[in-house]
């Protein structure tokens, strides 16, 4: 239904374009989805690819190393020691060194990708000798489990979600706009630079985000909750989108004909889910217990390094962490982040609708990423996903603003991991990105009030001034962190703005379907 | 008044697009800045170093490191023009005995970035084929996509190290004022060219022939005034280049260094080109004759060694000698410039030009793998004039960057080669496929867009396929899939069957398999010559 009235809007725009930029998609956009996919996918790939000749987080820095040696200790961990001593302290797992602190389904992916360093490289996951084992082929093997993580789970749900999103018709629909939203999806510059470069393995958890999304899509409810389950034991982070998940599947259920029984089935294959993943760590109350609290670090501050979000940008003016104890920060923090994603939850519960769905995931991630307790700077991934999707919703310039505000507010992050080049090359081609031929248009159509198109030139001039300070400039001694407060201000304002925007618009979106629902009633 | 708007409109949206395509290329050259390289960066470095700490007297005859300048003087030039900013940047690059084999990050971002920057000429030469050259909008787009993103570029400019983008740049530029019909201008380029790297003079007869026909043979007094023009331009670019060493008087020893023959006929790796047949016959020659009883002499030198001394390598077949390669390519030549010379039209330059380095990489002295990007860069500007065209630049294209992969042999490579190729096929694939499809199926689907635009298109679509739109035929097909099983065989079958040992049999499998598609493009393009009109 949405689907249609957005294609009768388009057409007339695009017949109405010049000849060439039809021209110069229909070249290479001549077969179906899957050859969009097919191209773009290509593409995509070289570019994690090229991403990943570059340098990663705490190359050449003992003792602790970065994100790189813990992924490598958890490899080191899960191959040589018996599965319930992953998450205890014991002789031979020191947790104070890069403890295993994600759910078990990480734990399982580092025993496969252990394995396979073992059979390439045994030295490079021996247990205690390889700690902080840096050479160019050890760091080849890393960088190929997080690509083939990546080809085998973010791109091919990226590819169940295109089809979903695009329906059935595939030779329906403007091929330019289903090939621009594959590239925004794809071609994710904090993505491919959180995980090709500085080194994580976001595309799992994400990708199976995004396989139970398009499941929810296309109304199949017990896989979407299978894929999310499974999300959420790979990373807990995957919790911020919870919320949309629980309030757009119960409102559905609400909507059927026996709810007790539907909400019922989906309890059930949760709680199955989980069961399975849990299934080592489940014999005794005691192990359970010891790897629960392992996941949930409560005992860290409110913040880490610097993070565009609230707490951590009002402690300029507020000390947050002074003021209060961290557990008052705690309950602080829960309740300031459920009051932010619950008007989206209530629209969700209330008028349960696909593209209300998306906004619900998009509001949600975003409020655990400015209010909730211990954030990281690489957690803006969790909002994107959902910006990303919902590209062709949005207007163009806002999604362009806010994936280039996001990867400003990683930009200290990547210098530190000295990969200010790779962050550039992304940055050029991410803009290059929605000045594409067919994303032009799209970005074009919201350009009409000049007032629009000032601020967002203003924004784009702090954002390069930002830049050029942070990379020539020191900081004055006095207060060696300014820049970074600085960038995390202006990030956090544009997240804020788009915050309350994207939940308005959601809120919108079920005032239109309540009087499209007269109107129908009406004829 | 509309119809004075629309070409101004087209222009700039011609421009945008084209710096849209090379703004993605440079993002993913940007991104492989620390991939592998090879010698010949430090190579680039050391030309560097010389040009900027010796006086020019000493240039051509420094042996600090054994990579001395072998390069025509304008590339020495060239380097002492960014051997200043390399100064700027870290006085070390340009030291030139601390910095040998100089490796920090600085003068690797440096040397980078000058080949990306470099680029630009390129483009440039692009943009001139693209803004005159009377190409319908697909077209160009098609040339952008071959040249801008083409990924033998990539392997040999940005990954390899060298400044291809920018000598091809220059060609192009030649080629586009030589099909505009300013041949002058075309010709003065060249000659410019011809002073950065001389090996570009195997076209050098395709232009004497071109320019001698189409520019001066206008009666006598206007060609001898042509003549004399064309003349004096050139010979005053080649006095700026060699002027100085002809004062110094040392153009005997400029002329040992540009042209070293003690190489011997191939390259360490094989150029697939007509003399790994040759060699093969002669391997198979000695093998059976010694089957047979009869005593052969093994010959001192090998191929596979790369430097081949004054003895004969072959044990049966008579010796090659630079002289019979030049002569060769001569030959190879003769039907091409007979043709130019009774039918100069400026439509047809690109392919002729192609085709002379397409003769001097089958047939010259010490041929090296990337001399391939010589003949496919320009060979794209007139992929798109026909079907056949497209089926043969296809292949063509794909060989040659398939052709280049033993250059980058690190695992970490590995996936960058072969995604390039990938991509580069399967771009190649749609955009002909698009190209061929609707230009002969226009007519049909404006009809039936009428009735239903669904039903039309899909309609319409598969009756493309049936009178056949691009396909490659079977035996195009047959021989992509035993790419695929060299490749396979080369990569993993054979280190896991045979392990260390024959392990020259990947690399001449890959010469010999290439060479054979390499020899069929040039009997194509030799016959296409002969027959268009």
């Amino acid at each position: 239904m949405e689907k249609k009235q957005r294609k009768k809007v388009k057409n007339p725009m695009s017949e109405t374009e010049s000849n060439d930029l039809d021209d110069i998609s229909c070249l290479f956009f001549q077969k179906g989805i899957m050859g969009l996919f097919l191209l773009i996918s290509i593409f995509s790939l070289l570019l994690r690819v090229a991403v990943s000749l570059h340098s990663y987080s705490g190359a050449g820095t003992p003792p602790k190393f970065g994100d790189f040696e813990a992924q490598r200790h958890w490899m080191e961990i899960t191959t040589n020691l018996p599965i319930k001593d992953w998450y205890f302290n014991t002789t031979n797992n020191d947790l104070s060194y890069w403890g295993l602190d994600y759910p078990p389904l990480t734990a399982y992916q580092s025993y496969f990708h252990g394995l396979f360093l073992k059979h390439f490289d045994p030295n490079s996951v021996s247990l205690f000798t390889s700690r902080g084992y840096e050479t160019h082929f050890g760091k080849l093997l890393m960088r190929w489990t997080v690509l083939s993580s990546d080809l085998l789970i973010f791109f091919p749900a990226v590819l169940y979600f295109v089809l979903v999103y695009y329906g059935g018709n595939r030779s329906g629909g403007n091929k330019s706009d289903v090939a621009w939203h594959i590239a925004v999806i794809l071609i994710n510059p904090c993505l491919i630079l959180t995980d090709h470069g500085h080194f994580q393995y976001n595309c799992i958890s994400l990708g199976l985000t995004l396989g139970a999304v398009a499941a929810v899509l296309s109304q199949k409810d017990l896989l979407a909750c299978v894929l999310f389950c499974l999300s959420l034991n790979h990373k807990q982070m995957s919790a911020y989108y919870a919320p949309a998940f629980f309030s757009h599947l119960f409102g559905s259920c609400l909507r059927r004909k026996n709810p007790p029984l539907e909400v019922l089935k989906l309890g059930l294959t949760v709680l199955g889910t989980f069961a399975i993943v849990w299934w080592p760590f489940l014999h005794s109350r005691d192990a359970f217990s010891v790897v629960l609290s392992r996941l949930a670090p409560f005992e860290r501050g409110i913040y880490e390094d610097y993070v565009a979000n609230f707490w951590c940008c009002t402690s300029v003016l507020i000390k947050w962490k002074r003021l209060f104890t961290t557990n008052s920060l705690r309950f602080l923090s829960l309740v300031a982040t459920i009051l932010t994603f619950l008007p989206s939850m209530i629209q969700q519960i209330w008028s349960p609708s696909s593209k209300g769905f998306l906004y619900g995931l998009l509001n949600s991630s975003l409020a655990f990423y400015l209010f909730s307790f211990q954030v990281h700077e690489k957690s803006i991934l969790l909002p994107l996903l959902p910006a990303t999707l919902l590209a062709m919703e949005l207007p163009g310039v806002l999604s362009m603003l806010l994936m280039h505000s996001a990867l400003l507010s990683m930009f200290p992050l990547l210098c530190r991991d000295k990969m200010a080049v790779p962050y550039m090359a992304l940055y050029m081609l991410s803009i290059l990105l929605y000045l594409a031929p067919c994303g032009k248009q799209h970005i074009k159509r919201h350009l009409s009030r000049s007032m629009i198109t000032f601020s967002i030139v203003i924004s784009y001039l702090c954002s390069l001034v930002l830049h050029i300070i942070y990379l020539t400039i020191r900081p004055p001694e006095k207060y060696p962190f300014l820049f970074e407060a600085m960038i995390m201000n202006f990030c956090f304002s544009h997240f804020l703005a788009f915050t309350v925007y994207t939940n308005a618009k959601q809120w919108m979106l079920s005032r239109q379907s309540t009087s499209r629902d007269k109107e129908k009633k009406l004829n | 008044m509309e119809d004075q708007r629309k070409p101004e409109k087209n222009k700039t949206s011609t421009t945008s697009n084209l710096l849209w395509f090379f703004g993605v290329s440079t993002c993913v050259k940007l991104l492989l800045i620390p991939s592998y390289h090879s010698t010949d960066f430090e190579v680039h470095r050391n030309w560097l170093a010389i040009t900027h700490s010796l006086p020019l007297d000493q240039w051509y005859i420094d042996k600090t490191s054994p990579w001395t300048l072998d390069y025509p003087p304008f590339f020495a030039y060239f380097e002492y023009i960014i051997s200043f900013f390399a100064h700027l940047v870290d006085p070390k690059i340009v030291d030139l005995e601390k910095g040998l084999d100089y490796k920090a990050e600085s003068v690797v971002l440096f040397q980078r970035l000058s080949v990306i920057v470099c680029d630009f000429v390129l483009l440039y030469g692009v943009y001139r084929l693209s803004k005159n050259f009377s190409m319908g909008f697909k077209e160009r787009v098609l040339m952008w996509v071959l040249v801008v993103w083409s990924p033998g570029l990539v392997i040999v400019d940005h990954m390899h190290f060298q400044y291809n983008g920018f000598l091809l740049g220059l060609l192009m530029m030649s080629i586009s004022y030589l099909m505009e019909g300013r041949d002058l201008m075309g010709g003065f380029i060249f000659a410019v060219l011809l002073c950065f790297k001389h090996l570009f003079a195997v076209a050098a007869p395709v232009y004497f022939v071109y320019l001698l026909r189409h520019y001066c043979w206008k009666g006598f007094v206007k060609g001898f005034w042509r003549i004399s023009v064309l003349g004096a331009v050139v010979v005053a670019v080649f006095a700026a280049a060699y002027g100085p060493f002809v004062y110094l008087g040392q153009m005997q020893q400029v002329i040992s260094r540009m042209f070293p023959f003690g190489r011997g006929l191939c390259h360490a790796y094989w150029a697939p080109n007509f003399w790994v047949f040759y060699i093969i016959l002669d391997k198979g020659l000695a093998f059976l004759l010694k089957k047979l009883g009869l005593n052969i002499p093994v010959p001192a030198a090998s191929f596979t060694g790369g430097l081949v001394g004054d003895s004969s390598p072959f044990a049966i077949l008579p010796q090659v000698t630079p002289l019979t390669t030049f002569i060769m390519v001569l030959l190879a030549l003769s039907p091409c410039l007979i043709k130019v010379w009774k039918n100069p039209q400026p439509r047809s330059v690109a392919r002729w030009i192609a085709y002379a380095y397409m003769c001097g990489f089958l047939f010259g002295w010490h041929v090296h793998e990337k001399a391939s990007l010589h003949f496919v860069i320009p060979l794209a500007i007139v992929a798109g004039n026909s079907l056949e065209d497209a089926r043969h630049y296809f292949l063509l294209s794909i060989v040659s960057c398939y052709s280049l992969f033993p250059l980058l042999y690190e695992a970490q490579e590995y996936p960058i080669k072969v995604l390039l190729l990938l991509l580069h096929s399967v771009l190649m694939w749609q955009s002909f496929s698009a190209l061929f499809t609707t230009d002969a199926t226009a007519k049909a689907v404006v009809s039936a867009k009428k009735t239903d635009r669904q039903v039309g298109l899909k309609g319409s679509s598969s009756d493309v396929v049936e009178k056949g739109g691009f396909h490659i035929g079977w035996i195009g097909r047959c021989y992509l899939f035993g790419l695929l099983a060299v490749e396979i065989w080369g990569q993993f079958l054979h280190p896991y069957l045979l392990g260390d040992k024959l392990p020259f049999v990947p690399l001449l499998l890959i010469s010999i398999y290439c060479a054979l598609e390499i020899m069929y493009s040039w009997i194509w393009q030799l016959r296409q010559i002969m027959v268009s009109t």
